[in-house]
């Protein structure tokens, strides 16, 4: 089977956040950039199926020169061929406009694919929006928040999770699954992957060659403000004996937070 | 008017959806419009009273034999076809699995930008302002939406319930054609994790165990404390669901769930800013750690520094007493 997984070139989860007030951008110097942690298990769960089913795994993703790192990872983990499609543009936190792209790349250059794997979220823009919104415009079924995939001919079962348990749904493919934590355990890259992934030619797509004009990708989100969240007030810290503290914050959450 | 999708379990509308209709509401009286319910599925406009109790002027039913049960596909049709003909200013959704799930299919059969897990929404220039935590809320995003209709997912706890008084109005019912073979997959089963507790994203009270418990026999202690409550739940951090301890559908953070509820405890738990980016929009947050340095206190709004085997019996005992007065 032919498996497409797509990954997104974000700041590592432990950076600080620094905020370029003019422009509301984030300042990108001083971050360290990582591969969406969800899309590593996204790429370790294709290179699961291909080992019990063979078949290939190509890995895209969309971004400027730099994201080329995230395919080399990507590469490095044993997938067969990565593919950057080329947009400048700094983050929109816009889904749509991120999933018109890979909607038209899937349909343009990439036809034929059996499974769609996205991470169930992009950390930092957080949004949660581009899969669905894919599998929309290519009108294919999806299952999001997946921490366990089957797939069978032609067909898959997803287990997502949903509030207090469980969602089984099944599906016919191609279909989009995104990934959650507990899917898979990603693997670590192999030396040898790494010295072959270097070596391997990672071809690129620019928006022209997809057919878009600047004025078909403008975002729809328009951006008002972007600051530091408010600090919290300072909390009272309670020390000492422990019965006191105890009776002395039950005391407070009552009469002062009156949340007993 | 602004539309709100209502989210239907076992029959009866989520509280998070009435949240959700009672901000479209006040927002809808900021727009000088009103506020509608829709459900969708088949045999679901008996279910729609609820709405009318939140504030919903009118409520639409889009029913269909073949949106019996929940597909991602079969909803987004329905409401994409409703949404071209009545025309909304905005359509909302509360930030759950399925609204999560639903609205990016919804917002691209539309070509409408969304803008998702929403915090804050407010009024400006006749547009919806949306205030939401991004990079794990270390930056807020406040955005307006291009598009018409203007989409958004709403973080469940977060927008207060407006009145809930029993309420009628109309119902009106369409039905909606959904052609043999577009619905794709769908959810064929509901698995209901046992013991029926409820889920961190549904408690009002939150009382989460971190590796300071040591070993999985201790959360034992949280649930001593969270039984006092009605509606809390047990969460953990991902130290304590990587060691096995308890389940990931505990887990809250940034590769778990993200909680708002009204109180929420924090035990034995470092305060990772991978953490506090599932629990920081909390109401109040109490922490119990041995450390004074932890940086958990700096979001506390209450804290105990000492020993959490020590501690936590007291603290349940003394709020068990408290909350027989
Ligand atoms: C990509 C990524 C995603 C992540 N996602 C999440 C996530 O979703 N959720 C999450 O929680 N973490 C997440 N993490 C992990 C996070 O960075 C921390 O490692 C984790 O939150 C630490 O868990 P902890 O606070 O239980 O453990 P620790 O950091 O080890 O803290 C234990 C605390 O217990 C206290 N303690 C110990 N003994 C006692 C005692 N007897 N009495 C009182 N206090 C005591 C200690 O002082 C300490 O503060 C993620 C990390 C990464 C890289
Ligand atoms: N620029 C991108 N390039 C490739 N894949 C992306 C990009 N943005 C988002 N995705 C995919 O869509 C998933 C969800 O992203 P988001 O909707 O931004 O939360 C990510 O985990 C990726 O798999």
């Amino acid at each position: 089977m032919t498996i497409l997984v797509f990954v997104k070139r974000v700041p590592d989860t432990e950076s600080k956040i620094r905020i370029q007030y003019e422009a509301r951008t984030i300042l990108e110097d001083g971050l360290s950039f990582v591969i969406s942690p969800y899309d590593e298990f996204a790429v370790e769960e294709a290179l699961r199926l291909r080992e019990a089913k063979g078949g290939a795994v190509r890995v895209v993703s969309v971004g400027k020169d730099e994201s080329l790192t995230v395919l080399r990872k990507a590469l490095a983990m044993g997938a067969d061929e990565a593919v950057l499609i080329k947009d400048v543009t700094p983050e929109t936190y816009d889904g749509l406009r991120t999933a018109r792209i890979i909607a038209r790349a899937v349909e343009r250059k990439f036809p034929g694919a059996d499974l769609l794997l996205f991470g169930k979220q992009s950390v930092g823009a957080d949004n949660s929006q581009v899969p669905a919104m894919v599998a929309e415009l290519l009108g294919l079924p999806q299952a999001t928040v997946v921490t366990k995939l089957e797939v069978a001919d032609g067909t898959a079962t997803a287990f997502r999770e949903i509030e207090g348990g469980s969602e089984k749904v099944a599906l016919s493919l191609p279909a989009v699954v995104t990934a959650q934590k507990g899917l898979n355990e990603p693997r670590y890259e192999t030396l040898k992957g790494i010295m072959a992934a270097k070596k391997k030619d990672i071809p690129v797509v620019t928006l022209d060659e997809l057919g878009f004009a600047a004025e078909d990708l403008v975002p729809q989100v328009e951006i008002t403000g972007l600051d530091v969240p408010a600090a919290r007030q300072a909390g009272k810290i309670l020390q000492g004996d422990p019965a006191h503290a105890a009776r002395e914050l039950a005391a407070l959450l009552r009469n002062e937070a009156k949340v007993l | 008017m602004i539309a709100v999708f209502m989210e239907l379990r076992d029959g009866k509308i989520k509280k998070s959806s009435l949240e959700t209709l009672s901000e479209a509401k006040r927002r809808a009286a900021d727009l000088g419009c009103d506020a509608v319910a829709v459900l969708v599925g088949s045999g679901v406009e008996a279910s729609a009273a609820d709405a009318f109790g939140a504030g919903a002027a009118r409520a639409y039913a889009l029913e269909s034999q073949a949106l019996a049960g929940y597909s991602a596909q079969g909803f987004a049709l329905a409401l994409a076809e409703w949404a071209g003909e009545a025309r909304p200013a905005a359509v909302l959704f509360a930030a759950t699995a399925m609204g999560r799930d639903l609205a990016p299919r919804v917002a691209a059969r539309l070509g409408a930008g969304l803008v998702s897990d929403c915090t804050g929404v407010a009024v400006t220039n006749g547009k919806l302002e949306f205030t939401r935590p991004i990079y794990a809320g270390k930056a807020v995003l406040k955005c307006v939406l291009r598009s018409s209709p203007q989409l958004a997912t709403l973080r469940p706890n977060v927008f207060p319930l407006g009145e809930t008084a029993p309420g009628a109005g109309e119902v009106v019912r369409r039905d909606v054609s959904v052609p043999d073979g577009a619905v794709k997959g769908r959810a064929v089963e509901v698995l209901r994790e046992q013991g029926g507790e409820i889920d961190v994203t549904e408690a009002e009270i939150v009382v989460t165990g971190g590796r300071g418990l040591k070993g999985p026999e201790n959360f034992g202690l949280l649930r001593e404390l969270a039984a006092l409550f009605p509606k809390a739940a047990v969460g953990a951090s991902r130290s304590a669901v990587d060691s096995g301890w308890i389940g990931h559908q505990h887990q809250v953070g940034q590769t778990g769930k993200t909680v708002s509820p009204n109180l929420y405890f924090a035990v034995g738990v470092s305060g990772a800013i991978q953490h506090l980016a599932g629990m920081s929009s909390s109401k109040v947050i109490v922490a119990v750690n041995k450390d004074p340095e932890a940086p958990i206190f700096k979001v506390a709004d209450y804290g105990i520094v000492g020993d959490l085997f020590q501690v936590v019996p007291l603290l349940t005992e003394e709020i068990k007493t408290i909350l027989a007065e």
